[in-house]
């Protein structure tokens, strides 16, 4: 009937043209990844269709086992301290008023935008020997001389910290954001202290966010493909690092393809794992 | 107490930028701080070296094309979503926020594959395209988000005045949803600029980048430069972002409720 | 004379029914209150009038002319929702300018109309300014105007006050009724709250599970309900069991009422709380204890056990009543109560 709100097709043929472009340039290249990853290497080319397990099968070495376990312990880490100093600041942050949360998160976002190559540059440039904090310890006799804090595991955490938090403070923002404030002044008339407040009500209420927050930062942190390369030693390489470093400078496509199928499968089991914890963030994961 | 906590953490986040903003004064061709003599010399060169402002001018115009090619792909999802919730435009959301959520490596390998088979390896379209596809979830998040604020009866009340589909989306759809539009732009434009590791996999070899001509340059000489513009890149940011907070509400845009 | 018809009006959601077979006819010029809980059909039907839901069976007219195939966008109604639906980006002057630019309409007869409409809803002078600078209550005349704006045929409202508190909202009933009587134009108002149907309707329609249950005169509908339910969502009422004796009716409580003659074996009466009689003890057919009493300057209100039931009885204000816990005798009004058979219960 004419008069009808909307017909029942409303709307539905819009989806044609972002449905075809996410299908060919997103879709497809992806399942030719996982198609490449049981490939064979083409020397000085990128591949050959040539079923074979053996991508697989040296991923599944004592050596990649260890980079696998280090990359995962190194995003936890990551994440977990992310968490530590997010949780108490987005809380924080969430309490100014809006006019002064606002340069805060124009800083956060800032950050969380800046490119890894920017990131990894300058902090290898503050934990330098010529133009880092050293000197600045050094002038005010702190130290004898100044010395260089990378390459090191500690350069490489505090990168990924650095590059993690605004974005581990933006996903959990909405949910401090959206606390009942009275939550918290409850407490504190029933005779909690400020801290003890956070601590006892305000971190239990919202374990949720928390978790799923863990995990979502713990598969950003393992995204990360430049930072363990400019900040830490070879040792410190994590999965996506060896994935950039076999597709471009190996040029060996079929096996960076399948620690990629790899690393897909544990973001994936992780992103579920986020999703048991039911935890709502809508919006905010810009 | 409070205060002490968040002056740390905004010490701890104005650090490597404050570190790298003094390195870029230097008056001679070395990266010390604290600074050998104060010039602007850096900055100056960003525009006068031409393979900086190559590089500046290539990652602007990728931004511009891929941030608005995103804007495409996710506005129409956005509005069939909001239309009708079905379960082919629940697939093609998730579709469109995939790229997004798994780590670049993915979206960059797949990129490679698909364009070297596909023949068109190092062509500066393909870069366009895969961050089209990479930073769709951007603007399909503040779509999305600028939908849901169109209350059904203000479409409604339209109707009953004598809009017809055609001037509902020209008098109340266009005009409500237009901030989140920019700002979705924005998001991915800055991102997109930003970039390296799917810009490397995709043009890497034919095309320098902003962030492709900073890593070049850290693994085969350093200079200066890569301050200066590491620091612009940083203003830019600052610069989009803080627009997009004085034109719109930045905290409802990242989640919080709205202002009452 | 064009008045607004439906004939067997149906709309069905899969297997429910929320507007089932209404007819109803709402002659030219006259202000109806659909009345009604919420999920009563209400909404739906007054949907189904403007054009915005398409009926499952059945037909509007208007007059002669058949309107249920016209889309929604050419019926020419005026609407206001619950919701105001004001336009956010658009300035109060745009606002109510809007469906007179989708007409076409001429620069300096835009500005007039709206100049006059905003006088006529006692608002002169603020056509410059954001929707989100007004008051509620500002808001909701800007609302009422832009809905006005092209002298619509027929005008609706859907909960139109139901965002104001209920002061401002008593006032905007009697400006609103006055308004359209001074327009003459036939308007259709749903609402959930008797009193604004009891101020505002000509015609009252009372609505329960997608039927309507009665329309009448308000005042008529307060008297002579058709059903317990309406006698019980119109006003407050004692709704009291009741069994045939000879020569009158013997109450749930125990007492005898004679004179009361029942349609049928037993009844439900229907007792308003200013037909109940306040006698001294012994004095009266109903025996009865005063739990509670309300005394709102304008009246008093007395809550009272009789056995198992519980009554409620309105005094004029200042009237002397018993303490509570004292005893007491009740009476009824002669003719006063609805009876109502068994079945209709």
């Amino acid at each position: 009937m004419s008069a009808a709100p909307s017909r029942p097709s409303g709307g539905q043929a819009a989806l044609v043209f972002p449905g075809l472009m996410l299908g060919a340039f997103f879709v497809v290249p992806f399942g030719l990844m996982i198609a490449v990853s049981f490939f064979q290497r083409v020397q000085g080319g990128f591949y050959e269709p040539v079923l074979t397990g053996a991508n697989y099968a040296r991923f599944l070495s004592l050596f990649f086992g260890e980079i696998l376990l280090f990359s995962l312990g190194l995003s936890a880490l990551v994440a977990l301290v992310c968490l530590l100093v997010g949780a108490p600041f987005t809380y924080l942050l969430t309490r100014l008023s809006r006019r002064a949360q606002v340069p805060w998160l124009v800083a956060l976002l800032a950050i969380l935008s800046l490119s890894e190559v920017i990131i990894g540059f300058s902090w290898s440039t503050l934990l330098s020997r010529t133009a880092g904090v050293s000197n600045l310890l050094v002038a005010l006799g702190l130290m004898a001389s100044p010395a260089a804090f990378t390459p090191s595991f500690a350069a490489v955490l505090l990168g990924m910290t650095y590059q993690a938090l605004p974005y581990c403070v933006l996903v959990l923002y909405p949910s401090f954001s959206r606390l009942d404030p009275s939550l918290g002044e409850a407490a504190q008339t029933l005779g909690a202290s400020p801290a003890r407040a956070f601590l006892t009500v305000i971190l239990p209420a919202l374990r949720g966010a928390l978790a799923a927050t863990f995990v979502v930062v713990f598969v950003f942190a393992l995204g990360s493909y430049l930072l363990p390369q400019l900040l830490g030693r070879p040792q410190h390489w994590t999965l996506s690092v060896l994935i950039t470093d076999q597709a471009i400078y190996q040029s060996n496509m079929p096996f960076a393809a399948a620690m990629a199928v790899f690393l897909v499968l544990a973001s994936l089991l992780l992103v579920s794992l986020a999703a048991l914890f039911g935890a709502k963030r809508a919006g905010g994961a810009a | 107490m409070t205060r002490l906590f968040l002056a740390l953490i905004g010490l701890f986040l104005a650090a490597p930028v404050a570190i790298i903003a003094g390195v870029s004064l230097n008056a001679q061709q070395s990266l010390v701080f604290p600074p050998n003599g104060v010039s602007l010399r850096w900055y100056a060169a960003i525009a006068t070296q031409a393979d900086w402002r190559n590089a500046l001018l290539t990652s602007v115009s990728i931004a511009a094309f891929a941030a608005a090619l995103a804007v495409a792909i996710a506005l129409p999802i956005a509005y069939a979503l909001w239309r009708r919730t079905t379960v082919v435009g629940r697939v093609v959301q998730l579709l469109g926020v995939s790229p997004f959520v798994l780590p670049p490596v993915i979206t960059a390998l797949g990129a490679l594959a698909f364009w070297s088979t596909a023949g068109f390896y190092g062509s500066s379209f393909t870069v366009v395209v895969s961050h089209a596809i990479f930073f769709t979830s951007l603007p399909l998040v503040t779509l999305t988000l600028g939908f849901s604020s169109i209350d059904r009866e203000i479409v409604e009340a339209a109707r009953t005045m004598g809009a017809d589909e055609r001037a509902v989306r020209r008098t109340i759809l266009a005009p409500m949803i237009r901030p989140y539009l920019v700002s979705g732009f924005a998001f991915a434009f800055v991102l997109s600029l930003n970039e390296y590791i799917i810009a490397y996999m995709t043009v890497g070899f034919t095309m320098e980048t902003v962030p492709i001509k900073i890593f070049n340059a850290l693994r085969y000489g350093y200079t200066p430069v890569m301050a200066s513009i590491s620091v612009l890149f940083v203003a830019l940011a600052a610069l989009v972002f803080g627009l997009v907070a004085r034109f719109g509400d930045l905290p409802k845009l990242l989640g919080a409720w709205e202002r009452r | 004379m064009t008045a607004l018809v439906l004939d067997g009006v149906t709309k069905r959601y899969g297997a429910t029914t929320a507007v089932d077979a209404v007819d109803l006819t709402i002659p030219d010029g006259t202000l109806v209150c659909l009345l009604g809980p919420s999920g009563c059909g209400k909404t739906t039907l007054m949907r189904m009038i403007a054009g915005l839901e398409a009926p499952s069976a059945g037909e509007v007219r208007m007059g002669s002319e058949t309107i249920t195939g016209i889309p929604v966008h050419k019926r020419g109604f005026g609407m206001v929702f619950q919701s105001l639906a004001l336009f956010p980006h658009l300035s109060v002057g745009d606002n109510i300018a809007y469906p007179l630019r989708l007409r076409g309409e001429s620069r300096g007869t835009i500005e007039a109309r709206v100049r006059e409409l905003l006088d006529l809803v006692q608002l002169p002078g603020v056509e410059g300014r954001a929707i989100t600078q007004l008051s509620g209550g500002q808001r909701q005349r800007v609302a009422i105007a832009r809905a006005l704006a092209v002298a619509p045929r027929l005008f609706l409202l859907d909960e139109p006050l139901s965002a104001l508190d209920a002061k401002l909202r008593e006032a905007m009933q009697v400006e609103l009724r006055l308004l359209q009587e001074r327009l003459g134009i036939t308007t259709i108002v749903v609402t959930h709250d008797q009193r604004e149907a009891m101020t505002m309707a000509d015609q009252v329609v009372v609505m329960r599970g997608g039927r309507v249950l009665q329309m009448d005169r308000p005042i008529e509908v307060y008297r002579r309900p058709a059903t317990p339910f309406v006698a019980d969502f119109l006003g407050q009422t004692n709704l009291i069991q009741a069994r045939r004796e000879d020569g009158g009716a013997r109450l749930a409580s125990g007492a005898f009422l004679p004179d009361l003659a029942l349609p049928s074996e037993t009844a439900l009466l229907s007792i308003r709380p200013e037909d109940v009689i306040l006698l001294p003890e012994g004095e009266g057919p109903i025996a009865a204890e005063v739990e509670f009493v309300r005394d709102m300057g304008s009246a008093v209100e007395i809550y009272l056990r009789a056995g198992e039931a519980r009554i409620v009885a309105h005094r004029e204000a200042g009237a002397a009543v018993a303490p509570t816990g004292g005893r007491v005798s009740l009476g009824i009004r002669p003719g006063a109560p609805s009876v109502f058979p068994a079945e209709a219960a």
